[in-house]
């Protein structure tokens, strides 16, 4: 059987890959993408081709930008693959991907990943309770479902995600119980030398503090500076309570859904199983692909886009995906390398002012060191059950880094590949070794990311 | 059987509405969501038991990332709920303590399993 060929395979259909694969086809590539999810749109544009929500002013003019991204990928003739999941590729750009049971291989000239990000985990005492869920899972149900939460409901953490969701509830009629909001003391001083850089995108920045206005004047509850969240479970094992701490006293909330951000994070699952080089970014805290300007990594060929290349939000995702495709062609010999400075110009300094904010933001949502390096009780791999006391004690016994840590607890070992204890595990062991986290490493991400199943094995052995 | 409060629906815009059996009972979800979505409409929890502790869980981020969501359907064990869309006839039941994927489950491989696999030697796979 031939293997289809491309010019550039796109995994991920996010704002990244779609203004990618409409730039790419521009200029006569032959582009397709490859999308885990049944539709495009990534997570932030998420059903965007049949939003479930009838009253549009729910979710916002922001969220229906991504029209404009799906209607002109559509225009432009990429092949597109629905709940399509790679699980590999090869040194040649063969790319072995699984669909609805199906396993096939396509090649590509070119590879660009843009995986996006994934919610930072969020350890603390009882975040494994049934009724406890990321803000992103809540904003998913909204723009693919139209549900909303069961109440009592109370919403905690920090970052802008924390802002958002909350207004897009409090819009569709939905009653908050409270806000609490995590963000340390502090964290206005330590920003404050960013502002300038954060005037650049004023915009965003006065968009942040109409959401805090909108939920003021909503009248709900705006709790500052809590700490030490432990969610608590009824007599059946559902969460019941959330028992935080102020500077005055614990106080407890009935709630039933808890929906918890500290900020995302750059899926790296795949960048780390094909051992593209990486680095630690310190304020923003996370691992993200080491690239060039143009975002090609350390493996010739193989380039990332969008959050997956280091958080900077949907509109940065879209000039990324943008100036990454034009270098594509560039090397594709579609355009001259003076063409290609002239055609991005504009968009690299729209991407610049989208960046300019964030070290504002970083700094000032930095989780709390509660929720990086979590108490001794605190699970910190959720399918396995290891605790932070256990990946501690594994230390003081010598291990070294989250391999070690992994063989001896299996800590990162269970079906989420470690997608939601890496950074944690990595974090509580540089602490405890008192050296930076770069020095600790991360998990050996092998392929296949995804679980296969023996049939799609047997469906590429043919 | 649904225990807990379900998650409620907005007004929505037309589509299909199709028919899932929920451990047995019949419940109405949108052509769009997912078998995760359809268990909280319908307010199952806990949505599967962890196979350490037998511990209750629910789905927790619903993009595919943390495999809280694990569920059986069609009599299919571990299926990863809320990257499976919901259709008419699907029976979803809770994951009882859900084995590792690699373990006595015939039809699902992690990568330990790959590695050792005759497949991968006849360099096939990659
Ligand atoms: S809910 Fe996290 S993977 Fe499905």
């Amino acid at each position: 059987m031939n293997t289809p060929e491309y010019d550039l395979v796109i995994i991920g259909a996010g704002p990244a890959g779609m203004s990618a694969a409409t730039t790419a086809s521009s200029h006569g590539l032959k582009v397709a993408i490859l999308d885990e999810q049944t539709a495009p749109g990534g997570q932030i544009y998420r059903s965007i081709s049949s939003p479930a929500i009838a009253d549009e002013s729910i979710l916002g003019a922001d969220y229906y930008h991504g029209r404009a991204l799906l209607s002109a990928m559509r225009y432009a003739g990429v092949d597109y693959f629905p709940s399509s999941s790679v699980w590999t590729v090869s040194s040649e750009l063969f790319i072995s991907f699984s669909r609805e049971g199906k396993s096939s291989k396509i090649q590509a000239k070119k590879l660009l990943i843009a995986t996006g990000a994934q919610e930072r985990p969020v350890p603390f005492l009882g975040w494994t309770l049934p009724g406890v869920m990321t803000c992103g899972a809540a904003q998913i149900l909204l723009k693919s479902s139209g549900l909303t939460p069961a109440g009592p409901l109370v919403l905690a953490g920090s970052g802008p995600l924390l802002l958002l969701i909350a207004a897009q509830l409090n819009r569709a009629g939905v009653e908050i119980e409270a806000i609490l909001d995590t963000t340390p003391k502090g964290r206005y001083l330590k920003s404050i030398r960013h502002l300038p850089g954060a005037l650049r995108n004023l915009p965003l920045l006065l968009k942040g503090l109409g959401l805090l206005t909108e939920l003021k004047r909503a009248g709900i509850r705006y709790i500052n500076n809590a700490e030490q969240l432990k969610a608590l479970p009824d007599d059946t094992g559902l969460l019941t309570k959330l028992q935080y701490k102020t500077d005055e006293s614990t106080e407890t909330l009935n709630c039933k859904t808890l929906l918890v951000h500290q900020g995302v994070v750059p899926n790296v699952q795949l960048t780390r199983a094909l051992q593209l080089e990486h680095q630690w970014d310190e304020l923003q805290q996370c691992w993200k692909p080491t690239l060039d300007s143009w975002g090609e990594s350390s493996q010739t060929g193989i380039f990332v886009a969008g959050d997956s290349s280091g958080i900077a939000g949907a509109r940065a995702a879209e000039y990324m995906g943008e100036l990454t495709a034009q270098r594509i062609a560039q090397q594709l010999d579609k355009l001259s390398q003076e063409t290609l400075l002239l055609q991005t110009a504009k968009t690299g300094r729209l991407l610049q002012q989208q960046q300019a904010i964030r070290p504002f933001l970083d700094a000032m949502y930095q989780p709390a060191d509660e929720f990086l390096k979590p108490s001794d009780e605190t699970l910190v791999c959720r399918c396995e059950e290891v605790t932070a006391g256990q990946i501690r004690s594994m230390v003081a016994q010598g291990c070294t880094g989250p391999n070690q840590t992994k063989a001896f607890s299996r800590a990162g070992m269970g079906p989420c590949q470690g997608r939601l204890c890496g950074l944690t595990v990595a974090q509580i062991i540089a602490d405890e070794r008192q050296v930076p986290v770069s020095e600790v490493g991360y998990y050996q991400i092998r392929t296949p990311i995804k679980p296969l199943t023996i049939g799609e094995l047997a469906d590429l052995a043919e | 059987m649904p225990n807990a409060l379900p998650f409620e629906r907005l007004p929505t815009n037309n589509a299909e509405w199709v028919t899932v059996y929920i451990e047995g009972q019949p419940v109405k979800v949108r052509q769009g969501d997912s078998a995760a979505a359809a268990v909280l409409a319908a307010g199952l929890q806990p949505s599967r038991t962890t196979v350490v502790s037998g511990s209750g869980r629910t789905p927790y981020c619903l993009m595919g990332v943390c495999f809280e969501c694990l569920l059986q359907i069609d009599g299919v064990e571990n299926v990863q709920g809320c990257m499976t869309p919901a259709r008419e006839g699907m029976q979803i039941m809770s994951q009882k303590q859900a084995r590792q994927l690699n373990d006595s489950n015939p039809s699902t491989l992690k990568p330990d399993d790959l590695k050792n696999s005759h497949i991968k030697k006849e360099g096939t796979v990659v």
